[in-house]
């Protein structure tokens, strides 16, 4: 709290670095300035000591050594060919993928939960009450194991899927199998997926170390250019609303527009699904999820719902009962009262403590490590840091990469936010 | 009027009936269970859905809950009594291994003989909390108090405290009970030696070198007392560190070896290596946030400064630590720290944990307490301006004091966090209760193969002190908001 | 360390506890306790039982060299370290000898600054499946599914093994042994891959173990060691020689039960020798004289270590196999003592 004092009138006096607030502020922030500067000098210094009394060095070259070892989910081509940053690429990707559906899974449960905890039915209020106690109150790391070993000792082995002659003679069925019209099959090592498969594909190309799948591309700018197409329609649609009251019928023309370019390109590309079968010991064929990545997803949206459900809770309740009130003097029915007047409302208290628990739940897919999930903290800060020895370069480099999620996140959702606060008037 | 109706009506009633019951529908259970459970399809559809999954989960997990065994002493045992018991093929759960290791989740390897030092900490920690949580609250205190010395009388007693300890122990309790009729503001001096004797109790060794130690926080106030009209506030203070760090690094050590070999008092000393279980989580998480409250309240300071650098520099470590995941901190206290100290400085992996997380909890409390200081009405900082005191004064007198109060429930939570997070210092070799003991445990051969009893023991525990806690922040909340808002 | 830096600003503990990497066998004396990187927990190997005593195979090395060093086989502090740690801390100075199961590989010994000083297993890494699998060889597991742990050097093996022989696997990576062996036997992988002796281990303690088959391909060599420091050779011979003494031990004879009998009756010069009867072999290393026959007192020759912690008849029950005396077909031999 700097205050203006009257200044005196005569020279200046070395006590004044002290006792005058016009300097003292400076002689602080001179002070605190040299001991940060001391304080990493020392840092420095020792690490360099220690570097050198270890025979050791510091550069990123290892980087570029062949890793060696395989990852068991990739979602960018790696093959234990590869250097030890492509498989830092990929451990990436994997922690990027999970803190994304995580996101995702963590928002939808999250709000359902802190509706249905307002809800007047007694039974689901104080199911939802339990449920977000017991996962607040017991740390994640219970649960990311809990739920790894539950996928693991409740689902069927690939074997239990396979149908022999003999069976068939018998008249008997397999133990188990695939759900959702035979096309996914939980085994105890993971969930087999459809695959999309191209029979006229685009072929891919390599954007620095990405190689990026055209045939997604070609997806993408279809729907993007049919959403706009349908914009278009609805905007020209209402413009004739308005000069001649009348509406003209849109909805074949939106279906058209939407479905329409999508499903041609479907059949241009010969897109289709590849079901998983079991040949040999596995199901082949489809994509492999393995239940690191599901007990890992699971626990984490879970967790982080229960934190959300608390906010949406607490974002509704501070939404004062006259607007309520209000919308059903309208006429309101009460979802729509809840979809129109009341959430986007709470919004506004939830976003920011939202944008705390997506941060939270960023760093906390680093708890892989309880379920070997390689992640980047698992090939990075794990097995490439084991193999080559080099603990300073790998973790300083761990660190810097969650920093710059972290920071990129709370920078897209701060910008997110300001769209979506009140403005000041 | 009646009267009229005489004449007019052939019969009018003369007494009052009496109110008929509502019908079925609207009364009791009937009406309790329409309004609350199926007052729309939307909510029949629901209730439904509730009745089913609470069914489904009941009937998966019962059998396995009565089928439990209590008394056995391998794993393989166990399923051979299950299996006697309740037939082939059914599961049951094996409790045996709590009652053979429950000390373990507990204390970890603390020597049995000692396990009433951390009993006694744990109880004198809320007699050390109290003062702060209550400060002048008469029958609080006393309640609080009164309380630990109930939880002493008997845990000391289940621990088999020697017969010296135990009466000491009571003696110390009795007496801040009588403090805190007399002068309830006194108790604060046990709340600042507690850490002190809470350390002694905990590691063990000779009482001289805490003393001696907490004498450094003596020296550091005495220069700064006597310093200070001399050469002003903040250079005195200044000196104050680097005497009391002179004392600690060259005098400390000399002192407290001499008052040892002169008047020798030692209880067994405890090396960090042999702390585990629940005893751990909670060393690491109360030193974490105890130690995390004065830094976090400089770096909130700091960060709402006017002073450039000073801001600078506090913002770049609160966000730099929210911005990393807890293990890569822990993953730096383990391989890291030692490349940043002097070339053979080495200590104790729970001290570098601590260390980690101090400043973990640090960069969290910051942010809390900013919270709190951004609460505070405008006004009350000008109105500490228009009384003329200076930063340290205004601070001390008007800001903190209301700004950590709004804070507390935040606090509190924090804490919660923190404690769950303890957990992670499994995966640096540290034997948390979830991870490290169930780990040794199951590397028994006795036990191998045992899944879900030591999580659900485990997650029990943590889910009555987490709970517990945040009840009590909510509790503060309510009791907080009602004269601030 | 000083117990009371918990106090003080932190510098005050780098100071005060800083001590020369160099000499470790003074550091020990000094300190008047040996510090032992061991497992978080492997059976057999080390673990802590009920009351926290650590037993197993590699602890009683431990526990051999604090009885030559200080005259004591309890004054050792063992510290769990992960797969990850175990390095670090031994690097950092922070433990004062690993032995941990470490495999002894030629970037570890040279990039890593470590010095592997002896063999006290040798090892190599096998595959476990189930026996209805109908799988005989390691070869057959093309597009197998197979349970493996991090941070070692199993890992890299495997890659290496199927790629050699051109088939697919898809690895599951876990954390430790029992999280491995839970897995294997819930059926989520096909194979489980790791030490030969840590899969008999496994497989001696499971509850069904006829069916379970450990495949004939060993597919790497795994020379399991104590390790120290790189550049301090005094303490590295310290505990070189402390497993040699249990070897010779074994192949003369001695035994924790006839150990002072021997060396009051023992005419055999070597046998003098190291039991400190007759020379100062002890002083030329720094360390008492008697101090072999204070190891052996302790924890018995290899041979009884051996059987009593994974040995026939213990649960875990391996054979000597490689691990047999030179004398008897192994690949075990001491340098003569002289």
């Amino acid at each position: 709290m700097a205050f203006a004092s009257d200044a005196p009138k005569d020279g200046f006096r070395l006590s004044m670095l002290i006792y005058d607030t016009r300097y003292r502020s400076y002689t602080i922030q001179i002070v605190v300035l040299v001991l940060f500067a001391m304080a990493v000098a020392w840092l420095l210094n020792n690490t360099a000591q220690n570097l050198a009394a270890r025979g050791k060095e510091f550069n990123f070259d290892f980087l570029w050594q062949r890793a060696g070892y395989d990852i068991g989910q990739q979602l960018i081509p790696y093959s234990n060919d590869d250097t030890h940053f492509r498989a830092l690429l990929v451990g990436l990707v994997n922690t990027l993928v999970v803190a994304f559906w995580g996101c995702v899974f963590a928002t939808i449960l999250g709000v359902i939960i802190g509706v249905l905890r307002l809800s007047n039915n007694w039974l689901i209020g104080r199911l939802m009450t339990v449920y977000v106690e017991v996962f607040r109150n017991v740390p994640l790391l219970l649960w990311i194991l809990l739920s790894y070993v539950i996928l693991s000792e409740t689902t069927p082995q690939p074997r239990d899927f396979r149908v022999t002659d003999e069976m068939i003679a018998a008249g008997e069925e397999p133990k188990a199998s695939m759900i959702l019209f035979d096309t996914v099959a939980v085994t105890n090592r993971g969930t087999n997926i459809p695959a999309p498969l191209f029979d006229r594909s685009l072929g891919s190309i390599q954007i620095g170390f990405l190689p990026v799948s055209l045939n997604l591309l070609a997806f993408i700018a279809v729907i993007i250019a049919s959403v706009w197409a349908n914009r278009r329609l609805l905007a020209h649609a209402k413009a004739v609303q308005e000069a001649t009251g009348d509406r003209p019928v849109t909805w074949w023309k939106s279906l058209l527009i939407l479905f329409g370019p999508v499903i041609a390109l479907k059949f241009a590309l010969g897109l289709h699904l590849e079901i998983p079968e079991l040949k040999g010991f596995n199901f082949q064929g489809g994509i492999l999820v393995a239940h690191s990545f599901t007990a890992l997803l699971i626990a984490l949206s879970l967790y982080t719902a229960a934190f959300i459900a608390e906010i949406v809770r607490a974002g509704i309740l501070a939404i004062s009962r006259g607007q309520t009130e209000a919308a059903f003097a309208l006429g309101l029915r009460p979802n729509r009262t809840m979809s129109l007047i009341i959430l986007p409302q709470a919004l506004r208290v939830i976003i920011p403590p939202l944008i705390s628990q997506y941060l939270n739940l960023t760093k906390n897919t680093s708890l892989g490590i309880a379920v070997s999930y390689l992640d980047l903290r698992g090939t990075l800060g794990g097995i490439t840091l084991n193999q080559t020895g080099r603990e300073l370069e790998c973790m300083l480099l761990m660190m810097l990469i969650y920093l710059s999620i972290s920071l990129i996140i709370s920078a897209l959702m701060n910008l997110y936010n300001r769209t979506v606060q009140l403005k000041a008037r | 009027m009646s009267e009229t109706h005489a004449q007019t009506v052939t019969y009018v009633r003369d007494s009052m009936l009496p109110p008929a019951p509502p019908p079925v529908g609207e009364r009791g259970a009937v009406k309790w269970l329409r309004e609350n459970l199926f007052s729309s399809p939307l909510n029949i559809a629901l209730t439904v859905l509730g009745v089913l999954i609470v069914w489904w989960l009941v009937s998966a997990s019962l059998p396995w809950w009565l089928n439990s065994v209590w008394n056995a002493s391998s794993l393989g045992q166990c399923r051979e009594i299950v299996a006697a018991s309740a037939g082939e093929g059914a599961t049951g759960a094996c409790w045996a291994m709590v009652r053979e290791r429950w000390h373990q989740f507990i204390f970890g390897f603390y020597p049995p003989s000692e396990w009433w030092r951390p009993v006694l900490a744990f109880g004198l920690l809320f007699a050390a909390l109290a003062p702060v949580l209550f400060a002048g609250q008469k029958r609080n205190l006393t309640l609080i108090l009164g309380g630990v010395l109930a939880y002493l009388v008997v845990t000391l007693y289940l621990a088999g405290a020697p017969g010296v300890a135990f009466a000491l122990s009571l003696l110390l309790v009795a007496g801040l009970l009588v403090v805190a009729q007399v002068a309830p503001g006194r108790l604060l001096w046990f709340t600042l030696i507690f850490p002190a004797l809470c350390f002694w109790l905990l590691w063990g060794g000779s009482i001289w070198s805490p003393i001696v130690a907490m004498a450094g926080f003596g020296v550091l106030y005495a220069v700064f007392r006597f310093g200070s009209p001399f050469i002003g506030l903040a250079p005195a203070a200044g000196a104050g560190v680097v005497a009391a760090a002179l004392w600690w690094l060259y005098i400390d050590h000399a002192i407290a070896d001499r008052l040892q070999a002169a008047l020798p008092f030692a209880i067994e000393a405890v090396r960090s290596d042999l702390f585990g279980g629940f005893l751990l989580a909670i060393v690491i998480g109360v030193t974490g946030i105890a130690f995390s409250l004065p830094i976090g309240i400089l770096l909130a300071l700091g960060r709402q400064s006017d002073m450039l650098i000073v801001k600078t520099l506090s913002v770049g470590f609160i966000e730099f630590i929210r911005g990393v995941p807890l293990i890569t901190l822990l993953f730096t206290a383990s391989l890291l720290l030692q490349y940043f100290l002097p070339p053979g400085t080495n200590f104790d992996i729970i001290l570098r944990v601590i260390i980690l997380v101090t400043f973990f909890a640090a960069a969290y409390l910051a942010e809390v307490i900013r919270g709190g200081l951004a609460a505070l009405p405008r006004g009350q900082y000008e109105a500490a301006d228009a009384l003329g005191l200076d930063y340290w004064r205004a601070q001390r007198l008007i800001i903190l004091p209301q700004a950590l109060k709004i804070s507390i429930p935040s606090i509190v939570s924090t804490f919660i966090g923190l404690f769950k997070d303890t957990t992670l210092v499994a995966f640096v070799g540290l034997m948390d209760p979830l991870k490290g003991v169930t780990q040794i445990v199951r590397a028994d051969i006795n036990w191998k193969g045992i899944y879900w009893e030591p999580y659900i023991f485990v997650g029990a525990i943590f889910f009555v002190i987490c709970f517990g806690m945040s009840r009590y922040s909510m509790y503060l909340e309510r009791k907080l908001k009602t004269d601030h808002r | 360390m000083k117990k009371s830096v918990f106090f003080g600003a932190f510098a005050a503990t780098a100071l005060v506890s800083g001590m020369a990497l160099a000499g470790t066998l003074d550091d020990v004396k000094a300190r008047g306790e040996l510090i032992c990187g061991s497992n978080t927990g492997l059976t057999g190997f080390g673990a802590p039982d009920a009351s926290g005593n650590w037993t197993g195979f590699d602890v009683d090395l431990c526990r051999a060299i604090a009885a030559v060093v200080l005259g004591d086989a309890t004054k050792v502090k063992f510290l769990p370290t992960t797969g990850e740690t175990r390095f670090t801390a031994l690097q950092s100075g922070e433990v004062d000898v690993l032995v941990r199961n470490s495999t002894w590989t030629y970037s570890r010994d040279t990039e890593l600054a470590l010095d592997f000083v002896a063999v006290n297993y040798y090892d190599g890494q096998g595959f476990m499946v189930k026996k209805d699998l109908g799988v005989s060889s390691a070869k057959e597991l093309d597009g197998a599914t197979v349970c493996i742990q991090t941070g070692t050097t199993t890992e890299l093996n495997l890659a290496d093994f199927f790629k050699q022989n051109n088939i697919s696997y898809q690895p599951v990576t876990v954390q430790d042994d029992s999280e491995a062996q839970r897995q294997y036997l819930a059926g989520a992988c096909d194979a489980y891959t790791t030490d030969a002796s840590g899969l008999a281990a496994s497989r001696a303690t499971m509850p069904d173990a006829e069916n379970h088959i450990i495949l004939p391909e060993i597919i790497s060599k795994e020379p399991l060691g104590p390790v120290v420091r790189h550049g301090d050779s005094q303490w590295a011979d310290v505990v070189r020689w402390t497993y040699y003494a249990l070897l010779i031990a074994e192949e003369k004879g001695i035994t924790s039960a006839n150990v002072n009998e021997v060396a009051a009756s023992s005419t055999d010069e070597e046998v003098k020798r190291l039991l400190g009867v007759s020379g100062d072999m002890g002083a030329k290393l720094g360390i008492g004289n008697d101090a072999f026959k204070n190891a052996i007192a302790a924890v018995g020759n290899y041979g009884e270590i051996f059987a009593r912690n994974i040995g026939e008849g213990t649960t875990i029950n391996l054979a000597r196999g490689l691990n047999a005396l030179w004398t008897q077909g192994g690949l075990q031999y001491a340098p003569p003592f002289r």
